[in-house]
């Protein structure tokens, strides 16, 4: 990761970049003292290279924008989705080093040198990934807005070995909320996922 | 591939891989972000802008207020309310309805840009006195305010209720409330307006692409052709997504006024503040009856919140006009005004509240008639439909009844209070449902000489399986495999479809895709010399007395490139709308059994199972089917006890304007759900058999629980949701 705004001191990338979520207390209470015309007066930018579903890629941006709006708004990789921005839904659910997380909840800067894996990169050409046809086969989703992030939450409930049983599944896929209310099928397509990978 | 047919969703490729491309998704060369300043006031007058501070962000390009934005067109004049979710557009003027009205307007370069300056503009605002809509007095809704008071009928008498139920042997009177309810589809609303040479195109997420392309016509004072609506993908829309909010006018006005398209995704805050919700109701119900447990008398008045600037009903009376048998039937609707967005129909519109307070009634009196509740209903079976006294189109409850009982085991359930560890289980059971709503549709079908076919309205398939199925009813008429069946959908440039919205899609734009492909099927005929109305079609061939010829065979003799055909569904009488067909009232029905388990130590409520058995005509996909039905009883659950909205008495604001204070239910919550349905083909409602599904499994869910937590252990609920406190308090 590389700086480019000369005039931008450590404190103020702190303030700038969804300092709630990344600071610690009490650098987040140093953020909440400062008045509204020093955060507008705010710039700095920061060259980034980030490797998503094996590929880097080189952008530029604030170091306030979280992984999920530089994967949607940046790199056109809008299959996954923001559904609260909080991380409450699970809508942008992304892997990071095989791992499960909010990417709404991950700054952009910090997912340097991890591995990001999303929906657009499970399928191998033409051939989806067996979650993938799980979800297709078990009718796993309506409107298909919570989908990505299900999926991608499945790969790694499944990676974990939390799949023993439906109760198991239910628990371990709960942070990724379907207003659709297909939690009977995607119950059905992660139990029929794991068992096929076994 | 026929109707009735399980078919995998047509959309599982694209939107198991992201492909699916929602609004939010869309990007246009040179767009600005948008983010909206909100009103943090309930009530009172914008006194003063800043913009400054916003302006001084790098990347901040416009900070609009009410002063820069256009007015509507005369012709907004003409629109009705709905369409129209509401007249008042904030932007125009300084005085503000409710918390979270926008009062500015942030345009910039990048998301985050439009989201500092929107934190960053100055309001000052002179704040006025709010009402809280539950605290109101409760009014008869005046006409001149909207016109959702046409919608239904606000006040509906048949014989003498009062007198009946005082003069019957056994009687109840209950009052039954339920909190507002936002609901909250995973995808915020999202719009991207772009101008060019006085034509706009407009990609939204929408239940009805129509209804975005008239509203717009009317505010721009524009024609149809110079607005092009695109809404084709909608990531859930219950609701909010049905009629058009402000929020879907501001953003073409926007992009009008800087000369770029413009793009605003709601945030999930403004998802409680910008769209509808599902208002805060209380019912009055009063119930008579003989020793039997025949109805003597219903009397069913309601009241729902509104906001200040029209009045919205939720006609949650219907149930007791048309669910059971009886002579005499009262039913009123009041409104309570007050500074809060205005509600809007919601998953399950009117029989949804209107279930759970009737549903419960009933509940309470079997108890006091000491009967089966299920016998109750049967003692009431409404063999015509009650405010009429007309034939209903069709008809299986009782089957539904004996069906779901067996499959729950109702008849043999163990006693209610039994044990299992620290659980005390409940049963309990209600009546699910929903009256019929037609629109006006159109379809075009178009068969190729490679044997393909593709199908054309502008339907939105909110996530209810509208393009799987409307595939499904043209391959199934000109019998092809489904590969063969494309469609293109939620685009104003297609025949026009009616609303996604009130189970109307299969009934509606269904027919007309019956039709337009019966229509293809005839022409078909005619080239291979067959009469239209004696031939079948079998495997990609027309065949006819025994002779078989293939499509493409038929259409390259004929020497065209492709035939295609046009079909309508038209209300009665040419209207808009209809309630479905003439002389024979139309409702879908069922019966919903859950069996719940109570701690009543730690005040916790769980679903153990339920079994939904429905009388609602042919069904033509039985998977996507069964699907809009387990989502619905997941919806009741959250109804019964999950989901409110609290409004702040002191700020006039929601409490939890998020996913986290305002709990839904999640994957834990949800157990294996039992459902089917009565082999039905409703002859009257139209060539398919087919009839409406997707608000009825939310219906009769909330009652059936808060009859079973009865069961459990003997405490009345009458306040949703049933929260553990409610528990421990009784
Ligand atoms: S968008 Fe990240 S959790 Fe909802
Ligand atoms: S499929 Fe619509 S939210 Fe899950």
């Amino acid at each position: 990761m590389k700086i480019t705004s000369p005039k931008v001191s450590r404190r103020s990338l702190l303030r700038g970049s969804a300092a709630a979520a990344a600071a610690s207390l009490a650098h987040a209470r140093q953020v909440s003292a400062q008045n509204a015309p020093e955060e507008s007066a705010f710039e700095a930018w920061i060259d980034l290279r980030l490797t998503v579903n094996g590929q880097a890629h080189a952008l530029t941006v604030e170091p306030r924008v979280t992984l999920l709006d530089a994967l949607r708004e940046r790199m056109q990789l809008t299959g996954t989705k923001k559904g609260c921005n909080r991380g409450e839904c699970g809508a942008c659910t992304v892997l990071m080093d095989g791992r499960r997380v909010n990417s709404c909840l991950v700054l952009a800067a910090s997912a340097e040198g991890r591995k990001i894996t999303t929906i657009e990169g499970l399928a191998d050409g033409d051939t989806p990934h067996p979650v993938q046809r799980a979800f297709a086969e078990a009718d796993a989703f309506q409107c298909g807005f919570c989908t990505s992030g299900q999926i991608m939450s499945a790969m790694a409930c499944i990676e974990e070995g939390h799949t023993g049983s439906p109760e198991e599944i239910r628990e371990w896929m709960s942070g990724n909320l379907c207003r659709c209310s297909a939690y009977p099928q995607i119950t059905a397509a992660v139990a029929a996922a794991a068992e096929e990978l076994g | 591939m026929a109707i009735g047919d399980i078919i995998t969703r047509v959309d599982a490729p694209t939107k198991t891989t992201g492909q699916a491309i929602y609004a939010n998704d869309v990007n246009l060369r040179g767009q600005l972000y948008a983010a909206f300043v909100g009103a943090t006031v309930p009530s009172g007058r914008i006194v003063s802008i800043d913009p400054a501070a916003a302006l001084a962000i790098p990347g901040v390009v416009r900070v609009l207020t009410e002063a820069d934005m256009p007015r509507p067109a005369p012709s907004f004049a003409d629109l009705y309310v709905p369409p129209l979710a509401t007249r008042h557009i904030p932007l125009q003027g300084l005085e503000i309805a409710h918390e979270g009205e926008p009062v500015a307007m942030v345009l910039a370069e990048t998301l985050e840009a439009a989201e500092a300056g929107a934190r960053a503009v100055d309001v000052v605002y002179d704040a006025a006195a709010f009402t809280d809509p539950a605290l109101a007095e409760p009014v008869d809704p005046d006409p001149g305010r909207g016109d959702y008071s046409f919608l239904d009928i606000a006040e509906f008498e048949k014989g003498d209720a009062a007198a009946a139920i005082a003069a019957a042997p056994v009687r109840i009177a209950r009052t039954y409330t339920q909190p507002s309810r936002h609901s909250n589809p995973m995808e915020p609303c999202a719009v991207i307006a772009e101008w060019s040479g006085g034509r706009v195109t407009i990609h939204d997420t929408i239940q009805h692409v129509a209804a975005l392309q008239g509203v717009i016509t009317g505010v721009f004072g524009l024609e149809m052709d110079q607005v092009h609506v695109r809404s084709i993908h909608c990531g859930g829309g219950f609701g909010p997504k049905g009629f058009i909010w402000p929020h879907q006018i501001l953003v073409p006005m926007a992009a009008r006024v800087v000369g770029r398209p413009v793009k605003l995704a709601l945030t999930r805050a403004e998802m409680y503040a910008l769209v509808g919700m599902q208002p805060h109701m209380v019912q009055e119900v009063e119930l008579g009856a003989d020793e039997n447990g025949r109805l003597l008398g219903i009397s069913h008045i309601a009241s729902n919140e509104t906001g200040v600037t029209e009045d919205y009903i939720e006609f949650s009376t219907v149930p007791s006009r048309t669910y059971y048998a009886c002579d005499a039937i009262y039913n009123r609707q009041y409104i309570r005004r007050g500074n809060v967005t205005l509600p809007t129909y919601q998953r399950s519109p009117a029989e949804g509240p209107g279930s759970w307070a009737l549903g419960s009634a009933m509940d309470e009196l079997a108890r006091e008639l000491d009967m089966d509740p299920l016998d109750l209903r049967l003692a009431n079976y409404a063999d015509v439909e009650p405010s009429s006294g007309e034939p209903w189109s069709s008809k299986m409850l009782r089957e539904a009844y004996e069906m779901g009982a067996e499959r729950f085991g109702w008849r043999n359930r163990p006693a209610g209070g039994t044990r299992d560890g620290h659980w005390r289980l409940g049963y309990g059971m209600a009546d699910s449902s929903q009256g019929t709503q037609r629109y006006g549709s159109s379809a075009r079908v178009r068969l190729r000489a490679d044997g393909t076919a593709v199908v054309e309205s502008s339907f939105s398939d909110i996530g209810t399986g509208s393009a799987t199925v409307m595939r499904q009813i043209a391959a199934d008429i000109l019998g092809l495999d489904e590969s063969a069946v494309s469609s293109r959908e939620g685009d104003s440039v297609l025949p026009e479809a009616g609303p996604t919205w009130a189970s109307a899609t299969v009934i509606s734009t269904g027919t007309a895709v019956h039709r337009a492909a019966t229509e293809v099927r005839g022409r078909l005929a005619r080239l291979a010399g067959w009469p239209a109305d004696a031939v079948g079609v079998e495997n990609g061939a027309l065949t006819h007395e025994g002779e078989a010829r293939p499509i493409r065979d038929i259409l390259a003799e004929a020497g065209v490139s492709e035939v295609s055909g046009d079909g309508t569904f038209t209300p009665n009488g040419g209207e808009f709308s209809d309630a479905g067909p003439e002389g024979f009232p139309s409702r879908v029905f069922g019966v919903i059994f859950v069996e719940v388990a109570v701690d009543p130590e730690l005040g916790l409520l769980r679903l153990r199972r339920a079994t939904g058995v429905y009388s609602a005509g042919r069904i033509i996909n039985p998977r996507t089917a069964r699907s809009q039905m387990t989502g619905g009883i997941i919806w009741g659950w959250g109804m019964a006890a999950m989901e409110q909205s609290r409004l702040d008495p002191v700020l006039g604001r929601w409490l939890s304007k998020d996913l986290a204070g305002v709990a839904i239910p999640t994957n834990a919550d949800i157990p294996e759900l039992d459902v089917a349905f009565v082999d039905e083909f409703d002859e009257r409602s139209g060539p398919l058999g087919a009839k409406g599904i997707g608000e009825l499994g939310a219906t009769g869910v909330a009652a059936a629980v808060a009859n079973a937590v009865y069961d459990a252990i003997g405490l009345r609920v009458r306040e949703l949701p049933i929260t553990p406190e409610k528990i421990l308090a009784g």
